[in-house]
């Protein structure tokens, strides 16, 4: 059952120096319990997408077009009052940097039972025992101590947790998660990967990750959409992207990883560097840094899926698929 | 917690003793008051016996301690002028000066935060611009100058309020003052507005600052994806955060307004303490102007206290401990 339905977002940042296509025309749907890794740099419009979702997107950026339908419901047109009920309810979010997501001068309890008395009519005795059993399942050790700390009195890896927490309090149908392990230790980072995947399984939760880490994403998701200036390039099974990915771009990304399989050789990059957002190329975004550039690619290439729903915009794929 | 609070009371201790160290020397080199008191026609005679009576015959250092005798006991000298004790005549002054920086500062609280809120929160409005260009009015124009302005149009023009005086007064809660009656509230409003003019404009721009800074944290952001409502976010979320420069500020602001409402009350004839100064050091009444000042001092300290101890309150972050003197 499809649960989150985007289709051709575009939200655009209305600056001074001109119009920032920071997400120009995103599509993707995700069913119940999936999850989606959303993989690209920084600036490609990934985490406006997910804000986007949440319509917390900060003026003077908006969405100009598109539709996001959630459970059947457009998110572009619903009223505000509706969108904030729905937001830490059926669409939680976790943010990148655990150390200035939670209010500093406020106690984990006082955030905790806020999100859940935003949503339901419930006592601060029953919330404060859904808080206590919140922390608990993202494995924190002695939770109700924990309740009467304050931010700064915990590890980043423990306010990640608290963030999850916070997240997964309501029982959300959806978690968009905008890289929450980025700002982590590499160690803390799989446990943080391990809790959120767990409390998706156990629940049912769908799950948008957003990384540019593609070996995070390699081993969580169920698909994986890879973005670039502000558009999907690349998107299928997390298998089929992987281990054959067709667009230059993610065939570029793949190869900067450092992996078992290719010890000793060495690690490739992708020439040139993040577009500016201003003034990207005609046709292919991509096109300055692409080795395969030609006379075509000054078109705009358009999305074009296989029968095995693996979908590429580029006129040059790479990789040819295997016969059936 | 009180090992911080006696060491700050040890040093405000050894400050108030420097401040009436300079003050008692310093008025001493500004003239003779024995000049101002005795009608020029008095004959020598009479001038030595005014002398010996106020104990000036005898030398600065010996005057001092004397005086330091006195305060072990709570006398801090007869006043040169009235030859009531000077520590009385600053008291019977002090309801009127507190009443009046109380009101000011509870107009700076009431009418700053709101507006510095909104110009905060809807920068691109209008209203707020007119907000920001008020506020630097309220910061560059001279005190002296509102207030004539004030009486000008509020007492002169248009009649709706008294120009001076406090009016009258009532006891409640056994505390004279002029909060209680209706007459006493229409004196205090000018020159308490007046006197936070100021101190508005001040709290608007730090207000306004403190919310454009923190609309764009990630906590606010992850307070609303949490779905609470926007006056939660602004109320607790936003306002906890940036109150803690507006309570140094207004902390500081406070005592000012206490100790230098000079101006103010000289243009509204508002019988507080800031007069009482004025006049006392234009008539050299030393034992006034050292007993004012230490209190004043005091006065200070106690007021950095509470501030050092709200912002423990505000701020879960800060830990009151010593930091060596």
């Amino acid at each position: 059952m499809t649960i989150l339905a985007v289709d051709s977002l575009k939200t655009h940042f209305f600056t001074r120096a001109g119009v920032v296509r920071a997400v120009d025309g995103v599509s993707f749907s995700l069913g119940q319990g999936e999850v989606m890794g959303l993989v690209g740099e920084s600036g490609s419009g990934k985490s406006v997408t997910g804000f986007s979702i949440l319509g917390l997107v900060d003026p003077p950026g908006r969405v100009v077009e598109g539709s996001m339908l959630f459970h059947g419901e457009d998110l572009v047109t619903m009223p505000t009052r509706e969108i904030r009920a729905l937001r830490g309810s059926r669409i939680a979010m976790i943010f990148q940097d655990p150390m200035m997501t939670l209010n500093p001068v406020l106690r984990i309890d006082t955030q905790m039972i806020e999100a859940i008395l935003a949503h339901e009519k419930v006592s601060r005795k029953e919330a404060l025992k859904r808080a206590c059993d919140g922390l608990a399942q993202v494995g924190i050790p002695s939770p109700e101590q924990r309740l009467r700390n304050y931010p700064h009195q915990l590890s980043g890896g423990m306010r990640q947790r608290v963030a999850i927490a916070i997240a997964f309090l309501n029982n959300p149908d959806l978690v968009i998660a905008d890289e929450p392990t980025t700002a982590l230790d590499v160690t803390i980072q799989a446990q943080i990967v391990h809790v959120a995947q767990n409390l998706c399984r156990e629940r049912g939760t769908a799950l948008i990750w957003i990384t540019h880490d593609l070996a995070v994403v390699a081993g969580l998701a169920d698909h994986i959409a890879v973005m670039y200036a502000g558009r999907v390039v690349e998107a299928g099974q997390t298998d089929d992207v992987i281990d054959r990915p067709r667009h230059p771009y993610t065939v570029g990304l793949l190869g900067s990883v450092p992996s078992a399989n290719r010890r000793g050789q060495r690690l490739t990059q992708i020439p040139g560097m993040t577009p500016n957002m201003l003034s990207l190329p005609e046709g292919c975004a991509f096109r300055d840094r692409c080795t395969h550039n030609d006379e075509r690619c000054k078109e705009s290439p358009e999305i074009t899926t296989d029968s095995g729903g693996h979908a590429i915009r580029c006129f040059h794929p790479q990789y040819e698929k295997a016969p059936a | 917690m009180t090992a911080f609070i006696i060491r700050r009371l040890l040093q405000a201790a050894l400050v108030v003793f420097l401040m009436s160290v300079i003050v008692f020397f310093g008025v001493n080199v500004i003239g003779d008051p024995v000049d101002m008191l005795i009608s020029p026609d008095a004959d020598q005679a009479e001038i030595a016996r005014t002398i010996q009576a106020l104990g000036l015959d005898r030398p600065i250092g010996e005057q001092y301690l004397h005086f330091l005798k006195g305060v072990a006991t709570g006398d801090f000298g007869k006043s040169f002028i009235f030859g009531e004790p000077a520590l009385k005549l600053i008291l019977h002054h002090m309801p009127a000066t507190v009443e009046l920086a109380l009101v000011s500062l509870l107009m700076a609280i009431l009418l700053g935060i709101p507006l510095g809120l909104y110009a905060g929160l809807y920068p691109d409005r209008k209203v707020s611009k007119g907000i920001i260009a008020g506020s630097i009015l309220g910061f560059s124009l001279p005190t002296f100058w509102v207030g004539l302005m004030l009486i000008m149009l509020f007492a002169v023009v248009l009649g709706w309020l008294p120009s001076t005086g406090r009016g009258d007064t009532a006891v409640f809660l056994g505390i004279e003052s002029s909060l209680w009656t209706r007459d006493g509230l229409s004196h205090l409003f000018l020159p308490a507005l007046n006197l936070a003019l100021t101190n508005i404009s001040l709290v608007i721009r730090l207000t306004r600052a403190g919310v454009r800074e923190a609309m764009h944290q990630d906590y606010i952001k992850f307070a609303r994806a949490k779905g609470l409502s926007e006056s939660r976010v602004v109320s607790v979320h936003l306002m906890k955060n940036i109150l803690i420069p507006i309570v140094t500020v207004l902390g500081l602001e406070f005592g000012g307004l206490l100790a230098f409402s000079v101006v103010t009350e000289s243009i509204f004839a508002w019988p507080g303490m800031g007069k009482l100064l004025i006049d006392s050091l234009l008539q050299l009444d030393r034992p006034v102007v050292v007993a004012y000042l230490m209190i004043i001092v005091l006065f200070f300290v106690v007021i950095n206290l509470v501030v050092d101890i709200l912002y423990s309150v505000l701020d879960p972050r800060v830990r009151l401990k010593d930091q060596g003197a």
